[in-house]
């Protein structure tokens, strides 16, 4: 006998009494479910649920101190089943003439429409018309009576009642099939039609705006009336209100800057270094957020979006500008950390005749750092990169430039923030490996020179930029800047934001650069000097940054007051020539504006808002 | 008379004629689920129900070479079998491609993908049936529990690495034929598994402070008990009360720190602590709406609303039972219900007059496995068993399970009907 086990053949009556008990018990509960629950069964043959979604109201957005500046307004879809618009009888035909009249629509497009929901769901709602304006609604909804398988679904549209700030707001689109996609993958939360965040603060924080969609079953019989919740509303769910958002951002300078920006192509971005939010963040040209809002939608996006001036793109943070002088600043403030240069350390100046690099201001011939930050002095800071470089501590001008190189990430450059601002790009510091493979390993202080005097490979966005001033102006730290300022509710906002950074800079250095930065709007020879005021103590750099596109970009970092500072910011002007024309009266406004709440230079401010800059190359 | 005729004639045609009635029913109801009025047919195989069609023709194709396969081969091969479906479930785990979190298919391209925990279940069945038929194996040995145990764990556990927990719990099933063939402690492992379940529930359901009063109150009672009678073992006895205080402490633990979120939420659903129907609770409300709206006979074939408005998601799959419930009613559904306890018990019956070990412990293990996805998939439309994707055997759609099940039961079958041929 090959079998082993036989004795304990009695074991199967356990085993086959499991399996009868689970049949027992899933028959008994089956028999209540289907049998005993009559509730279930009173939805048998004709009556039909219509699950009607219920869109919690998207979370509104004010400014830094509470002015409004997103909304929402209700509109209306008119959806549609088809299976039950079709389901008609010879005796009741369905009138597509009286219907087609009723919205406005010829019959073609009522095919049509009818197609694309057939295809989306025979069974399932699809929206029909979408954004049925209050007034329509009105005289449509008093006779849908007759058309079984349409209904209304309230939805809203966003309204920005300021009109500024549109890219770092945002906007909200339908679904797009690729989105909706991802999503079943993941979340699983949205269904064709639904609105989402498409760009700016609509985008970042959409899961928060966006609240939790709500239910309701309602029964429905066959003439399209709703008979009523289905049992008590046990499987509704109540629309969880998205999240209110505060920004950092001050309305009032958002829209000063925005008008200074008036017929210039270029980026402001200002910062509050106490806390890293965002107070302007101004790109031009820009446009009225309110064009991309309701059935119109499409058709300006398109104009926008052929636009030569490319006004959809966000400069701010999109836009990838070599920084000029301005970068002489990070410049300064290796040498000294890394030991290469000090406060005294002077090096040689021949002016226009200076070698490797040339000097675009005539001053004493060997400036210390004081004067050289002062007079922006190219050939002082081309030393200074080539003496941190070439410091003999680091063994070798490749280690050296590592050094350079790790010391700008810290410094926010190189890198995004990944904090909540949209469509960041990283802009440029290149990597040693990059010189390596394109001077075959042979290159020098010398080969990148032009890094010293923030030219040549060096790319950095105005946000970037602006927080460095940032970081100056807090005398050794920053916040990575971010536009939130607080949720409505007590939710904290992500902690990256609020996360100190410290790229490991001794503070006197900073501060010898802060002070540095102050002359160049108080000291004599100070590049920003005709824009000092007497009561506002403003830090300064100019930059004037040869490009590809034209003339010199007008660039400039500032922050104010020079104690305890309550702004910073950067401003470029695509090109606008030298920093001090455009970029740095163009800061000293915006920052007398913040500061003061009013300006007092009526005769500048008119002159820069007036100012045209022509431009022909295509952006 | 040749061979073939004979192997027709000796096959088991009451376990074929329930496999056929199964097999014919998923594939109607996943065309009602999946109904779509633009392509009327049920053979059109762009849709899900023409695909599934094609999946029952390979499975019965397969299922037929097996019956004409000699009934020694699948003894002889089964370590291979199983080493190479142990292989498979690496490759997935390295390669595979992630659907819903779990990692478990493998692109064959050309749109076909390849689920190898669906099989890997079969070739762990033939592997311990091979195993403990051996001469020399005998349960009672420490290294032969050992390695039986290794056979089944594995797997398992490579199914856990890919995040398919679904899959993974089937393997419990085995604890049905370890506990058959003599597995010591086998039977008080289905005991303390059950105690385990029932004490996890009632602690979330009641909190552990609820539960260390029950727990002491009738520890106080049974200690009474056993001083009065001067019972034996009362060193046992509160060591088991020991364990279960403290298996009752780690509850919550266990529940917030080991399970996933997702886990959590689906077993808090079951147990009506959370109350969500938009949100994780929604496929068993949906499916509990669908199956409840059927009654007593159903609302006729391709007449469900339910289940046709996509509401419950997964319907031709795991959700399949739904467009039962709704379209065939109370009727239905314990007919179905009945069809595979009568399956279950059937395979049992056919396993036990098995004469060889290996044909008596492989129908016990698929006898398992088939009652473990049947509990679980139908406990969980029903609201009695948390969310967990598996299929309902020979019934969701799917090529992978279909075959895999055909395969399944078909080398059953050939075993059954080759069992007057051995001694």
């Amino acid at each position: 006998m090959r079998t082993k086990n036989n004795s304990l053949s009695p074991r199967k009556l356990l085993v086959m009494g499991v399996f009868i008990a689970a049949g027992i018990v899933f028959i008994l509960k089956l028999f209540s479910l289907q049998v005993v629950d009559k509730s279930y069964v009173a939805l048998a043959d004709n009556n039909a649920l219509r699950y009607v979604t219920q869109y919690p109201a998207r979370g509104k957005m004010y400014d830094r101190n509470g002015e409004l500046l997103v909304f929402n307004e209700a509109v209306y879809d008119l959806m549609v089943i088809p299976r039950q618009a079709m389901k008609r009888d010879s005796l009741d035909p369905f009138d597509t003439a009286t219907f087609c009249h009723l919205l406005d629509i010829d019959k073609a497009s009522f095919v049509e429409r009818m197609e694309k929901a057939k295809n989306e769901s025979y069974f399932r709602p699809s929206p029909f018309m979408t954004q049925v304006s209050k007034e329509n609604y009105a005289h449509i909804a008093e006779v849908l009576y007759r058309y079984p398988g349409f209904y209304f679904q309230t939805r809203t549209v966003r309204h920005y009642p300021k009109s500024i700030a549109a890219h770092t707001l945002g906007d909200i689109g339908e679904i797009s099939k690729g989105e909706l996609e991802k999503d079943k993958e993941g979340e699983n939360y949205y269904r064709q039609g639904d609105y989402v965040g498409k760009s700016g603060i609509e985008k970042s924080y959409e899961k928060e705006l966006r609240g939790v969609k709500g239910l309701k079953v309602m029964m429905v019989d066959v003439h399209n009336r709703e008979m009523g919740s289905f049992m008590d509303g046990e499987y509704d769910r109540e629309p969880v209100a998205g999240k209110d958002i505060y920004l950092g951002l001050d309305a009032e300078l958002q829209a000063y800057g925005e008008q200074l920006m008036v017929g210039k192509i270029g980026s402001i971005v200002a910062i509050e270094p106490a806390t890293g939010q965002i107070l302007a963040f101004v790109t031009s040209p820009t446009y009225d957020p309110n064009l991309l809002v309701g059935r119109e939608r499409g058709k300006h996006y398109k104009e926008l979006q052929e636009d030569p001036m490319k006004p959809l793109i966000n400069r701010a943070t999109n836009g990838t500008y070599p920084p000029g002088s301005t970068f002489k600043s990070v410049v300064g403030l290796i040498a000294m950390q890394s030991g290469s240069i000090t406060p005294a350390t002077c090096f040689h100046c021949a002016g226009p005749g200076s070698l490797p690099i040339k000097c675009t201001h005539h001053h004493g011939p060997s400036p210390d750092f004081a004067n050289a930050i002062m007079n922006s002095c190219n050939p002082y800071f081309y030393e200074s990169f080539k003496a941190t470089i070439n410091n003999p501590k680091f063994g070798g001008v490749k280690k050296g430039y590592e050094y350079w190189k790790d010391m700008t990430y810290k410094l926010g450059l190189g890198h995004k923030f990944n904090t909540d601002v949209p469509a960041e790009r990283a802009g440029n510091i290149p990597s040693r490996e990059y010189y390596d493979k394109m001077y075959q390993d042979q290159w020098n202080a010398v080969t990148i020179r032009s890094l010293g005097i923030g030219q040549g490979e060096v790319l950095v966005t105005p946000l970037q930029l602006a927080n460095i001033a940032a970081y100056i102006a807090n005398e050794g730290y920053y916040y990575p800047p971010h536009l939130i300022k607080c949720f409505g509710d007590t939710t904290a906002i992500p902690e990256v934001m609020t996360t100190k950074v410290d790229p490991g800079i001794n503070p006197k250095y900073v501060r010898t650069m802060k002070a540095g930065l102050r002359t160049v709007f108080s000291g004599p020879h100070g590049t920003a000097r005709r824009y000092e005021m007497k009561d506002i103590a403003q830090c300064g750099k100019t930059g004037t940054a040869q490009n590809p596109h034209g003339n010199y970009h007008s660039n400039f970092i500032a922050f104010a007051p020079y104690e305890n500072p309550k702004i910073a910011l950067a401003v470029i002007i695509e090109n606008g020539g030298y920093g001090a024309t455009w970029a740095a009266p163009i800061a000293s406004l915006m920052i007398e504006k913040y500061i003061r709440g009013y300006t007092t230079r009526e005769d500048l401010e008119k002159r820069m808002m007036e100012g045209r800059i022509s431009y022909k190359n295509e952006r | 008379m040749n061979d073939r005729n004979s192997i027709i004639g000796k096959i088991d045609w009451l376990t074929v004629l329930i496999y056929f009635a199964l097999v014919l029913i998923g594939w109607f109801s996943i065309f009602s689920a999946r109904y779509n009025e633009a392509h009327p047919s049920i053979f059109d195989l762009s849709q899900v129900y023409g695909k599934q069609l094609l999946w029952i023709g390979a499975s019965l194709f397969i299922g037929f070479l097996i019956l004409l396969i000699d009934a020694k081969f699948f003894n002889a091969f089964s370590l291979w079998i199983y080493f190479f479906f142990l292989a498979a479930l690496f490759v997935v785990l390295a390669y595979g491609k992630a659907t819903k979190g779990a990692t478990s298919w493998i692109d064959l391209g050309a749109g076909v993908k390849f689920q190898p925990s669906e099989f890997a279940k079969m070739a762990t069945a033939l592997a311990l049936a091979g195993y403990l038929d051996r001469l020399d194996v005998d349960l009672q040995k420490r290294k032969d529990q050992i390695v039986a145990a290794l056979f089944v764990l594995a797997p398992m556990a490579l199914v856990l690495l890919q995040n398919d927990t679904g899959s993974a719990l089937v393997f419990i099933s085995f604890i049905f034929v370890l506990y058959r063939e003599g597995f010591p402690g086998a039977g008080w492992l289905m005991v303390a598994g059950v105690a385990a379940v029932l004490l996890f529930i009632f602690t979330l359901v009641w909190s552990q402070k609820v539960m260390y009063i029950i727990l002491g109150a009738l520890f106080v009672l049974t200690l009474t008990y056993y001083l009065l009678t001067k019972k034996k073992h009362l060193i046992r006895m509160v060591a088991v009360f020991a364990f279960m205080f403290a298996f009752v402490f780690s509850v919550d633990y266990a529940f917030h720190k080991v399970l996933q979120e997702h886990q959590q939420n689906r077993i808090l659903v079951m147990l009506g602590k959370l109350d969500d129907p938009q949100g994780v609770g929604y496929n068993v409300h949906q499916s509990k709406i669908a199956i409840g709206s059927g009654g007593f006979s159903g609302k006729g074939f391709l007449q469900g609303t339910q289940t046709k408005y996509d509401f419950v998601p997964e319907q031709h799959t795991d959700f399949i039972f739904c467009t039962i419930g709704e379209e065939g009613g109370f009727l239905g559904t314990a007919a179905v219900v009945l069809l595979y306890v009568g399956l279950l018990l059937r395979i049992v019956t056919l396993a036990e007059r098995q004469k060889s070990t290996f044909g008596r412990v492989y129908g016990y293990a698929i006898a398992g496995i088939i009652f473990m996805h049947f509990f679980i998939n139908i406990g969980m439309t029903i609201g009695l068993m948390p969310v967990i994707g598996i299929p309902l055997p020979f019934l969701s759609y799917g090529g992978s399970s279909m075959l895999a099940f055909t395969m399944m039961l078909a080398i059953f079958v050939k075993q059954d009907a080759n069992r007057v041929n051995m001694l």
